[in-house]
């Protein structure tokens, strides 16, 4: 090892040092001042995506287990912008009187997972990948339960580290068939020596299983509905976006270069999964009363709909996969904010519950639309380029009844995207949610993530961006 | 020569009045908000006007054709070298002929409704919709490449949910907008698989290339074929379906009448002027492909067209809501529109459907958005939708009568007013295609005539009902709108269409068939003369009892008795038989199948609950079991 080394693995590392430095500020810090972490976060996360923005490395490092790009460095920035805007909009949550004592916290265990992620993104063997996610999955087992007055909090808690403790036991089942087969945990040396006999197909098939997990792709997904509805919405919106995020980069990039030999099949198994996650998650959504349970199950079906973009291969399948990811994050978030903040206002989560929302707070309500029909994917917003492009990189590989069903699907989803649509703007309340005012960092979470949704279709170099850097896959 | 750069304001203005007023909100006065959107418009038609003049009579022609021209094209996104997306502006005889038309009809709107929404809540959200829904439809026509279209195409959809759902306090009004959005919405992703097949084979998407009938890429794919039909009739029918759900032709129609729940200034511009005819423009601009390549979805949409048309106006027969009459009516005159299309053939006199289809398309703009203002205008003074509530009414509406009496006439394509010449050629061009479509065409024009003329008799005829109040006739405002559209509809069939508008961009000259438009002006004449004897008479019943009683038995018997039959044959078997079953098609079996395929989603999504016990033991095994399964699923696969 040497200082070189050290150098690539900036970002973690300073993500590391931020975490240290907010445990310092909370032994420090008094009743008074503890609110301050969140702005501390905020701008230290943004200040590391600054610096590993302008000065991106490239390289691998302890003998090949770890390796960056700037693909990754893409993907990293997009996390921790994803990141951000969940700290800010953590705040109201966060400085409630039963979390009081233990505010700090929320962001030192948040920036431990963060790191996990990065390190499983940026892993060049199959151990790093491993270690990556452990390190990324347990401490959000502890968020999920930060509530843990609340019943249903705890039961997140448990549930989520159950069973992710089964399937990472699946997913380290088949990592041990692939070293069998093949001698090696390194992806280069997998890669050249991987024959698509049936052991190795079958650590293949775990793999899948494993990452489908963290994807919550059907029918491995049944743990997320309830940990989505039991966690703090933070921690939701965070297992939902960044999360998914990071696996869904590592799994697609794991199956272009490691698995390529056996693309014939992969490519099957990724057709039948989107296919099934879609159509599951799409029925599932429409019958949901609470919103966050309504969005986990959204999120499922768009977790379907990223699949498609693998099927693109190579570079522009990366690219479409990463675009689409980026979209999700402001979409996505801008939805979760929202909710948050009308539940940490007022305990109220039913779709009826936003019945007449729009005469009373007419900003969060048109934020809430615009995510929704970006969520749908109506033009102009992001949302539509998202699933434009989605469709465009799996139609130029041929598969156009995939796309049909996706289509189908597309327009199955816009119903239900509508219904909240409809309770906030048309439906009639006698008591509807009072009228608040949002703190400033909320504010400045839904701008950034409302800018997002109007600026990243429109702006057609992000997406030649992402593409350019995926070249090479 | 006029190199057209300052087209470039005729999108941006309506544009920028969407955000201004928009963003403004309720700063100031309403009525402000009414008078910028209404001067802007009119700056744009003025614009709009140039435009039209020195394209028509100010550039050179080669060799005596219509260039077309494209004063701006933006690159906007690269998908490969050879496939991007612009956004531009494209000048070619139906887009200016488009922007004439939708300019036009928009200022007189715009005026119109400053009057008409005067005292609404959310004054100033409509009139920034309406801006949008001007900025949209502008843009969607001046669109250089079919995706540029598509997401204007969207755009309008958008502002024609949002315009359509104005009254949101009314359920109907939402479910009339939620319905309106989805089934097009539905036909939308039919127009985008269209475009991507279309795109991925020929890799382009401008309209320039693709419509050249010499070079286009489109030629060497019609070979290649899926399911036995060539690739380039799948995209083209999948376009079609796009154009199909916009202009509401059978059977996705059936979001038009119900979209009558927006306020009538809203339905005289998007469901009768403008946004409904987008898909008989969409299939005038793909025009050479289809004929040339795809001749047999060019026969489907002929059919559909002449189907549509027939089916409307027999449902528009048996309609009491004045609005709803019109929308039906509107449906049947895009029918007539797409069959045109689908009949013409390709340069000169060949061309003829193509130039009698956008001919229509103008003249039908002008006298259907007057028919529609003319009712906004009568709803405004007796406070209700259906004509059994009026009657007598042309004292006391003298403007709205006249002008409605004019729009009525050219509909029924009475001679020497606009829709005579334009019918007539299509009539002409179904005659030398098919005789079993010009049949059909025949006898729908006889049916317009009638209906038009009972709903003008009912409305304006006959015993007057009691008013709340006195109607009055509507202010300037709004009458002058209806002067504008009124010398429209009655010269716009003055205009050379045929050295302007043609399919090969070539100039030919036409005259009036007289042998086909004689049997039409009578059959138009019986028509009308038919909704005279029993609308007209029929109300006078109070003064013909008089008479009675004075001892005329046996004409009054013989009145009585033709009444009867009257009544037996429209009441009996044209109502029941023909329409009823019709209307009952319509209702259960086109309505119905859409509830079934919601329905079915509903249950299937209702039995998989279960899956989502809360069961963590459960969800494990579910998990092994999805873990087993893809393993099977391979299995399965490499053997």
């Amino acid at each position: 090892m040497n200082f070189q080394d050290l150098l690539l693995i900036k970002h973690e590392l300073l993500l590391t040092i931020a975490a240290l430095i907010i445990l310092c500020f909370e032994i420090f810090s008094t009743d008074k001042n503890k609110g301050m972490v969140v702005p501390l976060s905020a701008i230290s996360l943004a200040f590391i995506a600054a610096v590993s923005f302008y000065f991106p490395s490239e390289g691998t490092a302890f003998g090949g287990m770890f390796q960056t790009d700037g693909l990754r460095t893409a993907v990293k920035l997009i996390l921790d912008i994803a990141t951000i805007i969940i700290i800010l909009q953590s705040y109201g949550w966060v400085t409630k009187e039963d979390n009081k004592n233990k505010i700090s916290e929320f962001y030192i265990i948040l920036f431990s997972t963060l790191i996990g992620m990065n390190f499983m993104i940026s892993s060049g063997d199959f151990l790093m990948l491993y270690l990556g996610l452990e390190l990324a999955t347990i401490p959000i087992a502890t968020l999920a339960a930060f509530d843990r007055y609340k019943t249903k909090s705890a039961e997140a808690g448990i549930k989520l580290i159950l069973s992710s403790a089964l399937s990472t036991g699946i997913l380290l089942y088949g990592l041990s068939m692939i070293y069998a087969t093949t001698g090696s945990i390194y992806f280069e040396e997998v890669r050249a020596a991987f024959q698509p006999s049936p052991l190795a197909v079958l650590g293949m098939i775990f793999f899948i299983t494993g990452m489908g997990f963290k994807l919550s792709l059907v029918p491995f997904h049944l743990w997320a509905a309830d940990v989505y509805e039991g966690s703090p919405i933070a921690v939701t919106s965070y297992l939902s976006v960044v999360s998914k995020g990071a696996a869904a980069f590592i799994f697609t990039y794991v199956l272009y270069t490691v698995f390529s030999v056996a693309s014939e099949i992969w490519l099957q198994v990724i057709v039948l999964l989107s296919i099934v996650t879609m159509t599951i998650g799409n029925l599932f959504a429409m019958r949901q009363k609470n919103m966050k349970r309504f969005l986990a199950f959204s999120s499922i079906a768009q977790a379907g709909f990223l699949l498609l973009g693998i099927l693109g291969q190579g570079s522009l399948g990366m690219g479409t996969v990463i675009f689409f990811l980026l979209v999700y994050v402001f979409t996505n978030l801008a939805a979760f904010s929202v909710v948050a903040t009308i539940s940490d206002k007022t305990g109220k989560e039913n779709i009826d519950d936003y019945n007449g929302l729009y005469k009373t707070n007419p900003k969060l309500s048109l934020v809430l639309m615009l995510s929704l029909f970006s969520l749908a994917g109506i033009p102009p917003v992001a949302g539509f380029f998202g699933k434009l492009f989605l469709f465009n990189a799996m139609a130029s590989k041929g598969y156009f009844i995939v796309l049909f069903i996706a289509l189908i699907n597309a327009t199955i989803s816009l119903y239900y995207y509508l219904l909240p649509i409809r309770a906030m703007f048309i439906m009639k309340n006698e008591n509807p949610i009072d009228t608040f005012k949002s703190n400033v960092y909320i504010k400045i979470g839904l701008t950034v993530s409302v800018a997002g949704i109007f600026l990243t279709g429109i702006i057609s170099m992000i997406y030649e961006y992402l593409i350019s850097v995926s070249v090479g896959l | 020569m006029d190199n057209f750069s300052y087209t470039i304001l005729i999108p941006a203005l309506p544009l920028a009045m969407f955000l201004l007023i928009g963003l403004t909100g309720h700063k100031f006065k309403a009525l402000v908000y009414g008078i910028v959107g209404t001067a802007s418009l009119g700056i744009i038609t003025i614009l709009s006007y140039i435009t039209a003049i020195s394209y028509f009579w100010g550039t050179e022609k080669v060799e005596e054709a219509f260039q077309t021209i494209i004063p701006f094209n933006f690159e906007w996104l690269n998908f490969t070298e050879t496939l991007q997306i612009k956004m531009g502006v494209l000048l070619d005889p139906i887009s200016v002929m488009m922007l004439v038309v939708i300019t036009t009809v928009s200022f007189a709107v715009h005026l119109y409704s400053i009057g008409y929404m005067k005292g609404e809540i959310g004054f100033s959200r409509f009139f920034s919709f309406l801006s949008l829904f001007s900025f949209s439809m502008i843009g969607l026509v001046l669109a250089t490449n079919i995706f540029q279209m598509y997401i204007f195409w969207e755009l309008v959809g958008v502002s024609s949910f949002l315009l359509i759902g104005y009254y949101y306090e009314k359920p109907s009004a939402v479910a009339a907008s939620k319905k309106a959005f989805i089934v097009t919405r539905f036909a939308d992703f039919g127009f985008l698989i269209g475009i991507l097949i279309l795109s991925y084979f020929t890799g382009t998407f401008d309209f320039e290339t693709l419509t050249n009938p010499e070079s286009s890429p489109v030629a060497s794919f019609v070979g290649t074929s899926f399911l036995g039909i060539s690739v380039i009739s799948w995209a083209l029918m999948l376009i079609f379906i796009g154009g199909a759900g916009k202009s509401a032709m059978f059977p996705l129609h059936i979001w038009l009448p119900d979209a009558m729940e927006g306020p009538t200034p809203v339905s005289a511009l998007i469901h009768a002027a403008t946004m409904v005819v987008a898909g008989v423009y969409l299939v005038a601009r793909m025009f050479v492909v289809y004929h040339l390549w795809a001749p047999d979805v060019q026969e489907i949409i002929a059919w559909i067209g002449g189907f549509t048309s027939l089916f409307a106006a027999i449902i528009a027969v048996t309609q009491y809501d004045i609005k709803r009459v019109l929308a039906f009516s509107t449906l049947s005159q895009i029918g007539y529109m797409m069959l045109a299309l689908g009949v013409s053939g390709y340069g000169e006199h060949e061309g003829v459907g193509y130039m009698a289809s956008m001919f229509h398309l103008f003249t039908h703009a002008m006298f259907k958005a007057l028919l529609f203002l003319g009712a906004g205008s009568i709803i405004h003074a007796v406070h209700s939708n259906y004509m059994y509530d009026m009657g007598g009414l042309r004292k006391y509406l003298p403007i709205t009568h006249i002008t409605f009496l004019i729009a009525c006439l050219t509909i029924s394509g009475v001679p020497f007013l606009s829709g005579f010449y334009s019918k007539d050629e299509i009539l002409v061009a179904a005659f030398e295609h098919n005789k079993i479509l010009f049949a059909i065409e025949f006898i729908v024009a006889g049916i317009t005539a009638f209906y038009m003329f009972r709903l003008y008799f009912n409305i304006f005829w006959g015993e007057e009902k009691e008013y709340h109040h006195t109607p009055h006739e509507s202010p300037l405002v709004m009458t002058i709108p209806l002067m504008i559209l009124a010398f429209g509809s009655i010269f716009a069939g003055y205009l050379p269409f045929s050295h302007l508008v043609t399919s090969d961009k070539m100039p030919f000259d036409t005259h009036i068939e007289w042998a086909i438009a004689i049997p039409s002006i009578l059959i138009g004449f019986a028509g009308i003369a038919v909704a005279w004897v029993m609308y007209k008479k029929k109300t006078n019943i109070p003064d013909k009892m008089a008479a009675f009683f004075g001892g005329f038995y046996k004409t009054v018997y013989n009145k009585f008795y033709i009444d009867e039959i009257y009544l037996f044959v429209t009441k009996k078997i044209l109502f029941n038989i023909v329409s009823r079953s019709i209307a009952w098609f319509d209702r259960h079996i086109v309505d119905g199948s859409m509830n079934g395929i919601a329905n079915v989603i509903y249950f299937s999504s209702k039995k998989i609950k279960g899956l989502q016990s809360g069961q963590l033991q459960q969800y494990g095994a579910v998990f092994i079991a999805g873990a087993l399964g893809l393993l099977l699923f391979v299995i399965y696969l490499v053997s």
